[in-house]
């Protein structure tokens, strides 16, 4: 049985954050980091990319039970975040199975914001012990 | 709910592409996620877990496939993503050969109204002796209604 993992606390998020993620995944959607835009969208202010968000849950997964022990990822976008925002990476653990041949086990995964809600939620696979 | 198959669709495929994971760009992308783990930063590092979808916006294909299905580009949101990786995320230096498709795509009756249709675009990537190396999964959702 694998403990749970500490929480992961990032932030308060800033619009660095957001061009910083644009640079890394070639993302260059101005509702990003063009305030103008984003407000000329219908937005109230630039917002994070769904998948700045998502990688920083995977990226804590990742640390959390090993970056070579990855097998799947799934996750599911249910809120913005906006700039100011801290938000919360945490991790439950499953049962360890058999998988493939190798021993795995399921992770549920979830991004929350200050204010309790779910930003992104998500699921992992990850071998255990892999070789 | 009753899902409805729309036809036509499953099968579609973008341009292939290939790319070389590249030390640099994990590095780049792991700092802008925050991973800490110290295999990111030593030699020859493997992916982090969302990495591939910079190569999806290096190459479009999915954008490519997208713009093939009839419809409205922005009633368009992407509600999930799945990355599969059969034996580990692939390391630096590894050429991946990609091909995207229409996995399937459905329509169903809204919880508020108004019909969505859901699209699922799967991203093979293949290293040089055509084993697997991992499948990207993105659902997109189309709204009847604009948000």
């Amino acid at each position: 049985m694998i403990a749970a993992p500490e929480p992961r606390v990032l932030g308060p998020i800033v619009l660095s954050d957001f061009v910083r993620y644009s640079g890394a995944s070639g993302d260059f959607n101005p509702n990003h980091f063009d305030d103008a835009h984003a407000r000329a969208s219908g937005f109230d202010s630039v917002f994070a990319q769904g998948m700045f968000t998502a990688g920083l849950l995977g990226s804590y997964a990742a640390d959390c039970f090993g970056p070579e022990a990855l097998r799947r990822l799934q996750v599911r976008f249910q809120a913005i975040v906006w700039p100011g925002d801290v938000l919360t990476c945490s991790a439950t653990v499953g049962e360890a199975r058999e998988q493939d041949g190798e021993r795995r086990f399921d992770v549920a995964l979830r991004v929350t914001r200050q204010t309790g809600e779910v930003a992104v939620e998500g699921t992992g696979t990850f071998a255990l012990h892999p070789a | 709910v009753t899902r409805t198959e729309i036809p036509g669709l499953a099968g579609l495929e973008a341009e292939p592409f290939a790319l070389v994971v590249e030390t640099g760009k994990i590095r780049e992308f792991a700092r802008a996620t925050r991973a800490e783990d110290a295999t990111y930063f030593a030699d020859d590092p493997v992916i982090p877990p969302t990495f591939l979808m910079a190569a999806a916006h290096w190459s479009q294909h999915e954008l490519e496939l997208l713009a093939k299905i009839p419809g409205e580009p922005r009633r368009r949101l992407h509600g999930e993503q799945e990355f599969v990786f059969p034996s580990g995320p692939p390391r630096a230096g590894t050429r991946l050969h990609a091909r995207s498709r229409v996995e399937s795509a459905w329509e169903r009756e809204g919880r508020r109204g108004g019909s969505l249709r859901i699209y699922v675009l799967a991203t093979e990537y293949r290293r040089d002796d055509d084993t697997l190396a991992a499948v990207a999964r993105m659902t997109v959702v189309e709204v009847e209604h604009a948000p």
